[in-house]
């Protein structure tokens, strides 16, 4: 498992993906924490992390759509299925490999705040309004699970298909479908439809976090969603032996 | 050391492989030999856990290739049809992720190097994979069965794509592991096998059609063999002398030319061998003969010889 983690790794890097991820989500994040903080005289960074959520269904899956259509079509993977490693220690590897890139990106991320402290924001009032500690905290955890399952799900698309294009459109179109519930939801007349569409909307979940509400509810919430997509991609490998 | 037994895999409605069982001993060279589509990739992705097959087993020196997987697959190494390179990566660093991946335990530099010696591609060790041509790209391949040690070597149409050149090396290469591994090489090719195995399993529509020793496949598909005959001398005469030499039961002149030299197309009878009548008859008449080859040893030819066979058996 660890090196297949290693091999992932490394060829984010030897590849443009690595790269091209790396720079458009910290040039984006940077920018948008400056536009809703700084360039607002706001220190609250609620807005920030809702535009981080869109941003993430838009850049999470080029990070995914390599990692097993590629191999796919490289038939590289038939070394991997014959070698002495079981297949959900293989999807696993590929999985944390892609989570550490963007765990990497969140952290780098986080140097974004110092700024946000050192310049103290003043309200109309000129009363000085320091960042909200709790709050910044609870919605990096909360961005982080959400991109947990948005890594799950690509990974899952992209062990469908053996091309790359596709797994980014199909990925990119599930996830915005995920975060669209909301807005559609209040055209739906039926309450019962509403309240299991409520369910599934990533976004109303994530909205307490932003307020500074701690919802273990969408904690575990998220963490299964990334349970069930990595079973789901164990599953398609243990079934295609059988096709 | 190979067992497989009732082997049936169907994609859909059909039958790739139908019934396949045989058994491969330890340090046996068998040639897996059949034309496109026969079911031999197929077999060799079942054998080594790829694909699950749709009844039958696959048994592993005692272990099963589906409840014991693991175990199982650490004792083949494989070479699939199309080599599984990650091109972005450097031999070496290749190398040693397969060593990673397989999760051995020998000394690792001295194993690698060891293999990289075997398969004569030391020089190119720091270079990408993308960057190397085929036929080192096809001894990466082959490097990266053999790490492990494993004492299973499966080869899938090895040969196919290379120049004359490095088919013979690579042959070589599996002729030499064959001495020290149980080698399973699949291919199209009759020579291949030929040259390089000590027995033949032949496999024609998912169904195996002969599995013998070399020697006495050989000997099945080469009798009532037809030649091709140059032979430098007057058309006519050369044709009346041929016909009278006993145990040649048809003679056609071509109408090929070679300044003085006609070509004929000889057939001998069942079980006789012509080639050393024919060989007297032509020196006693002062008649060189510049060239003799045998006709119809192609695979569709000893398929049909050899399903006819079968049908034969079987009628009786």
């Amino acid at each position: 498992m660890l090196a297949i983690f290693k091999r992932e790794l490394r060829s984010y890097f030897t590849t443009a993906t690595g790269y091209i991820f790396l720079a458009i989500s910290l040039a984006l994040f940077g920018a948008i924490l400056g536009a809703t903080t700084l360039m607002n005289a706001t220190s609250s960074t609620g807005t920030y992390f809702i535009l981080v959520l869109i941003i993430l269904a838009m850049i999470l899956p080029i990070l995914t759509m390599k990692s097993f259509s590629e191999e796919k079509r490289t038939k590289t993977e038939q070394l991997l299925l014959t070698a002495p490693v079981s297949i959900p220690r293989m999807v696993l590897g590929k999985y944390l490999a892609a989570l550490t890139m963007y765990v990497i990106v969140v952290l780098a991320s986080m140097l974004n705040y110092i700024p946000l402290y050192t310049y103290t924001v003043k309200d109309a009032l000129s009363s000085t309004m320091p960042p909200n500690f709790v709050m910044i905290l609870g919605s990096t955890i909360a961005i982080l699970l959400v991109g947990m399952s948005f890594i799950a799900i690509g990974m899952f698309v992209s062990s469908l298909t053996e091309n790359q294009f596709a797994a980014v459109v199909i990925t990119f179109g599930i996830l915005a479908a995920l975060l669209c519930i909301t807005i559609f939801n209040g055209y739906i007349s039926s309450a019962a439809i509403r309240l299991i569409l409520d369910w599934f909307s990533i976004y109303n979940r994530f909205y307490n976090f932003t307020y500074g509400l701690f919802d273990f509810g969408a904690l575990i919430y998220y963490l299964s969603v990334s349970g069930v997509f990595v079973f789901l991609t164990i599953r398609v490998f243990e079934s295609r032996r059988y096709r | 050391m190979v067992e497989i037994k009732n082997l049936v895999k169907k994609y859909g409605n059909k039958y790739a492989l139908d019934d396949i069982s045989f058994t491969i001993n330890s340090g046996e060279i068998v040639g897996f030999l059949g034309p496109n589509g026969a079911g031999k990739s197929t077999t060799m992705n079942i054998v080594t856990g790829y694909l699950a097959s749709t009844s039958g087993t696959v048994v592993v020196d005692g272990k099963d290739i589906l409840e014991n997987a693991l175990e199982a697959k650490k004792l083949i190494g494989y070479l699939p049809e199309q080599p599984p390179l990650y091109v972005d990566m450097t031999v070496q660093e290749y190398l040693d992720f397969v060593f990673e991946l397989k999760g051995c335990t020998l000394n690792k530099a001295k194993h690698i190097d060891e293999i990289c010696t075997i398969t004569k591609i030391t020089s190119v060790r720091e270079r990408l994979i993308k960057n190397l041509s085929k036929g080192y790209k096809q001894r990466v391949g082959i490097a990266q069965a053999l790490i492990g040690n494993p004492p299973i070597i499966i080869f899938d149409e090895p040969t196919v794509g290379l120049d004359p050149k490095q088919i013979i090396e690579v042959r070589n290469l599996i002729r030499n592991l064959g001495k020290t591994h149980t080698v399973i090489l699949s291919t199209h090719i009759l020579s291949e096998v030929q040259s390089v195995c000590n027995r033949i399993v032949v496999i024609n529509n998912g169904k195996i059609v002969a599995d013998e020793k070399t020697e006495n496949l050989t000997k099945t598909i080469t009798e009532n063999l037809r030649y091709r005959v140059k032979v430098s001398g007057p058309q006519r005469e050369v044709t009346q002398a041929l016909r009278t030499i006993p145990g040649i039961v048809n003679v056609e002149a071509l109408n090929e030319r070679d300044a003085d030299a006609f070509v004929y197309i000889v057939e001998g009878a069942p079980n006789v061998d012509i080639r050393k009548k024919l060989f007297r008859t032509l020196a006693a008449k002062d008649w060189p003969m510049l060239g003799l080859e045998a006709v119809g040893t192609d695979l569709e030819d000893i398929f049909i010889r050899l399903t006819d066979k079968t049908g034969k058996k079987k009628g009786e």
